[in-house]
């Protein structure tokens, strides 16, 4: 075959493992075909990369085949590990993403680099400089989630100025390569310091503000695959980047809203600092708290429960107990749902995936809008992990850091019920009125020890 | 003839919207493993790694490649592999009782 009919066998290829991509993006919209969708996704993919190795410009394959096993010795495992260890995997994956992206870049410029065009140039840094924060940004991310490194935000005086000022560099850096690609000693230099931009944004943000920042990168290293695309003329990573990076946006849009903050306040706010004059200003209030025994009682006679459950019940890994009170209730004729606020949890979507895993059916997983409507008529909230999702402080003081957010109005149901393990403030540091009210009873303990206590209680006063 | 990049700024935009339609479409209940799926379709730049691993131009280039190449296809295999496995996890009311 000639070497232009074979290119054109190779594109037909691409066109087909696009179309896959898409329908495989379209399945996803529900839980009944979603399963197609990988299923596409998967075909598309591998049709892609077989026929890539008819591309005539290839002339050694050794080193292909040793990666392609190495890739899916490091993939099999990170395609397996537990549920709870998802979100840093996600976060691994930007990383590995972007790793990928901005190192064909870089060889990129490397082997074009005495007849690059301006043009050329502007392409190749700006998809080095997003590939290369990303890749270090969703490290830090990683870290984080895996608590490698503190959750907490790591903050210091004059931290944006710091942080800007080395991206300008990197930018400035950029812009002398496009007048003098000849200097290729800075091309080093720009993507040393994109690698310290993306360490220095991460870093300051705090655990709760993961689903947001996941989201971001996840945009950027769709962007990044996208401009390679265009590095390197080719449709399908054009496509592909830029249905990912659609994708991260849509989800950080949608972080950002459930928070009521802005996509600056996330990531140069420095969101959960302890609030000192919060801390100051505290009294003694009232707290009613039960044991096991009595908050059994109050869910077995109750008609309606919603589970609220947040990072804690993560932590706790409670959420298989929380399947056993849901049969348990279940027998009893209690009718049992869970209110997923979207930022609950470190990504989004993240305690969908867990309750998922504990079999729970997701026709009981209701969203914040659902809940609320229907929370009027609840029996009983129990709150498992979740804090500052619900808030009372966020719809009625002004004061609040968190004001304006969107919360799961478990104040309005007839009685709540809060597991926690102890008054602190949780992550945010920002105190809960919720937890004084009379309606609401504190469960002092471990979310999952708690949990299984209610579960022997109410399996053993069920059998009399 | 228009450029190459004026095709690739063509290509961008309507595959973004069309992003955006499909991913809006997308229930919340399914963002996590969204996010996973899209990882595994993005690592389709492990084809690109590929030629410049296999081109053979440089030693550099070489090297560069093949580390893309296994980040890229790392993602794509363990991309798939965790959505499939979230994916038979949501499972309705009616099919709880195996």
């Amino acid at each position: 075959m000639t070497t232009l009919a074979t290119q054109q066998l190779v594109d037909f290829a691409y066109i087909i493992a696009i179309a896959l991509f898409i329908l495989s993006l379209k399945w996803l919209s529900s839980p009944a075909t979603a399963r197609h969708g990988v299923l596409a996704g998967e075909i598309g993919a591998a049709l892609a990369v077989a026929t890539t190795f008819f591309n005539p410009e290839l002339v050694e394959f050794r080193w292909i085949v040793i990666a392609l096993v190495v890739g899916a010795i490091i993939g099999i495992p990170l395609g397996l590990v537990h549920m709870t260890a998802v979100p840093q995997r996600t976060a691994m994956s930007h990383a590995f993403g972007a790793l990928a992206a901005s190192l064909i870049g870089i060889s990129e410029f490397y082997v074009n680099t005495p007849r690059i065009t301006k043009f050329g140039m502007i392409e190749i840094a700006m998809e080095v400089i997003i590939g290369s924060l990303s890749f270090t940004g969703s490290l830090i991310a990683a870290g984080k989630l895996q608590e490698l490194l503190p959750q907490r935000p790591i903050v210091y005086k004059g931290q944006n100025i710091v942080s800007l000022s080395v991206l300008a560099a990197a930018v400035v850096i950029a812009l002398v390569l496009m007048e003098h690609p000849e200097y290729t000693v800075l091309f080093p230099v720009m993507v040393g310091v994109s690698l310290l931009f993306g360490i220095l944004l991460v870093t300051p943000i705090g655990g709760a503000d993961m689903p947001t920042v996941i989201s971001l990168l996840n945009s950027y290293v769709g962007l990044s695959a996208a401009l390679l695309g265009f590095v390197l003329g080719s449709k399908v990573l054009v496509v592909a980047g830029a249905l990912d990076g659609s994708s991260g946006f849509i989800l950080s849009v949608i972080m950002c809203k459930a928070m009521n903050r802005s996509f600056t306040n996330v990531m140069f706010g420095a969101f959960g600092q302890i609030q000192v004059a919060a801390a100051g200003a505290q009294e003694e209030r009232n707290v009613h708290s039960a044991t096991a025994e009595e908050a059994a009682a109050i869910l077995g006679s109750a008609n309606s429960v919603v589970v609220v459950p947040g990072y804690g019940m993560a932590v706790a890994q409670a959420q298989h107990k929380v399947r056993e009170l849901f049969d348990v209730l279940a027998k009893k004729g209690v009718d049992m749902k869970f209110a997923i606020h979207p930022v609950a949890g470190r990504m989004p979507g993240h305690m969908n995936v867990l309750l998922a895993e504990a079999d729970i059916p997701y026709d009981k997983l209701i969203d914040m809008e659902t809940a609320n409507s229907e929370m009027a008529q609840t029996d009983v909230a129990l709150i498992i992990g979740a804090n500052d999702v619900t808030n009372p402080a966020a719809k009625t003081d002004q004061g609040s850091p968190i004001y304006g957010m969107p919360i799961i109005e478990v104040d309005k149901a007839r009685t709540a019920m809060v597991i926690k393990r102890s008054l602190n403030p949780g992550f945010a540091g920002i105190d809960n009125p919720l937890y004084y009210m009379d309606k609401t009873l504190m469960l002092f303990g471990d979310a999952k020890a708690f949990v299984g206590d209610i579960v022997r209680e109410l399996s053993g006063g069920g059998g009399h | 003839m228009p450029s190459d990049f004026t095709i690739s700024l063509y290509v961008f935009v309507l595959a973004g919207f069309l992003g955006f339609e499909l991913i809006k479409r997308v229930s919340p209940l399914l963002h996590t493993p969204l996010m996973s799926l899209t990882n595994a379709l993005d690592a389709i730049v492990v084809i690109a790694a590929i030629i410049i691993c296999g081109r053979h131009e440089s030693k550099l280039a070489t090297i560069l490649g093949a580390i893309a190449v296994a980040a890229a296809f790392s993602n794509m295999v363990g991309g798939f592999l965790i959505t499939d496995r979230m994916l038979r996890m949501f499972k309705l009311s009616g099919r709880k009782k195996q």
